[in-house]
């Protein structure tokens, strides 16, 4: 699944509620270099929305989102 | 050539005044209310909004004041109505009631229960994010006066600050978005 993705970081967001997952996804892309792609793990159904629409405001691109059972996972390109 | 250069100095002089009237990216926001709920609200969206790479500044005025009193902190000197309004209004997030279902304290409580249950933070853990993340916090001087708060009593934010309604002013016109809470 992650095999042709490179992922620099991966960040554990499970449990976590709104708006924390934005606010460490924000956080937490800053961590890597630009063009470099993080992970984010998310029990939050509402990230579905918040994570593309926090992406387009800020310059950065989720390259793609996997649904596994209550947990979603986010691969995030740092493009900003 | 020369009517180019000042059609040129011309548009220049515009396009500075025009980049200057250009509304930064900015929340400003009034905090008035005292209630839990909004109070919770205020902070999810300020600091939602850092995240979105937005600056925001907050301006607590009114019954949202109290909900920055430190309950481990007291003042002295105050006269009677100071005394009493430092009783009744609610010493810092903590005792910030819900606006709806309150039902003398039982409904916060089991709403409190219910966010720790869900993993949603609580409003002491949120305006610490907040603070973490660099939101401005402005203090309606005028109502610290009016209900006898003392700015000793006030918890420790940094760069908390008071200020009049000129300066919500100043802030929300170069803002994007400008909310009353």
């Amino acid at each position: 699944m992650s095999d042709d993705i490179k992922i620099s970081k991966s960040f554990d967001l499970k449990g976590l509620a709104c708006p924390m997952p934005v606010v460490k996804v924000s956080k937490g892309i800053k961590e890597v270099e630009v063009g470099e792609v993080i992970e984010a793990l998310s029990t939050d159904p509402g990230a579905l929305t918040d994570i593309p629409a926090w992406a387009r405001t800020t310059g950065n691109e989720v390259v793609k989102t996997d649904q596994d059972g209550d947990v979603i996972r986010f691969y995030i390109k740092r493009n900003a | 050539m020369e009517h180019i250069e000042t059609q040129l100095a011309e548009l220049k002089t515009q396009l500075d005044a025009l980049q200057k009237k250009s509304p930064e990216n900015k929340l400003s926001m009034i905090c008035f209310s005292g209630d839990l709920d909004k109070a919770l609200a205020s902070f999810i969206i300020a600091t939602g909004a850092v995240a979105m790479g937005m600056d925001v500044v907050m301006f607590f005025t009114f019954w949202g004041t109290p909900v920055l009193r430190d309950a481990n902190k007291s003042a002295g000197g105050k006269d009677t109505m100071g005394k009493m309004f430092g009783t009744m209004l609610p010493k810092g997030a903590g005792g910030v009631k819900l606006s709806k279902m309150n039902m003398g304290g039982m409904g916060t409580a089991m709403m409190k229960s219910l966010m720790k249950q869900k993993n949603v933070a609580s409003l002491d853990q949120m305006i610490k994010m907040a603070e973490e993340l660099g939101v401005r916090i402005y203090v309606c001087e005028m109502s610290m006066d009016l209900m006898g708060f003392k700015r000793e009593e006030m918890i420790q934010y940094e760069g908390l600050e008071f200020c009049g309604v000129a300066k919500f002013l100043e802030e929300a016109m170069d803002s994007k978005i400008q909310l009353f809470i």
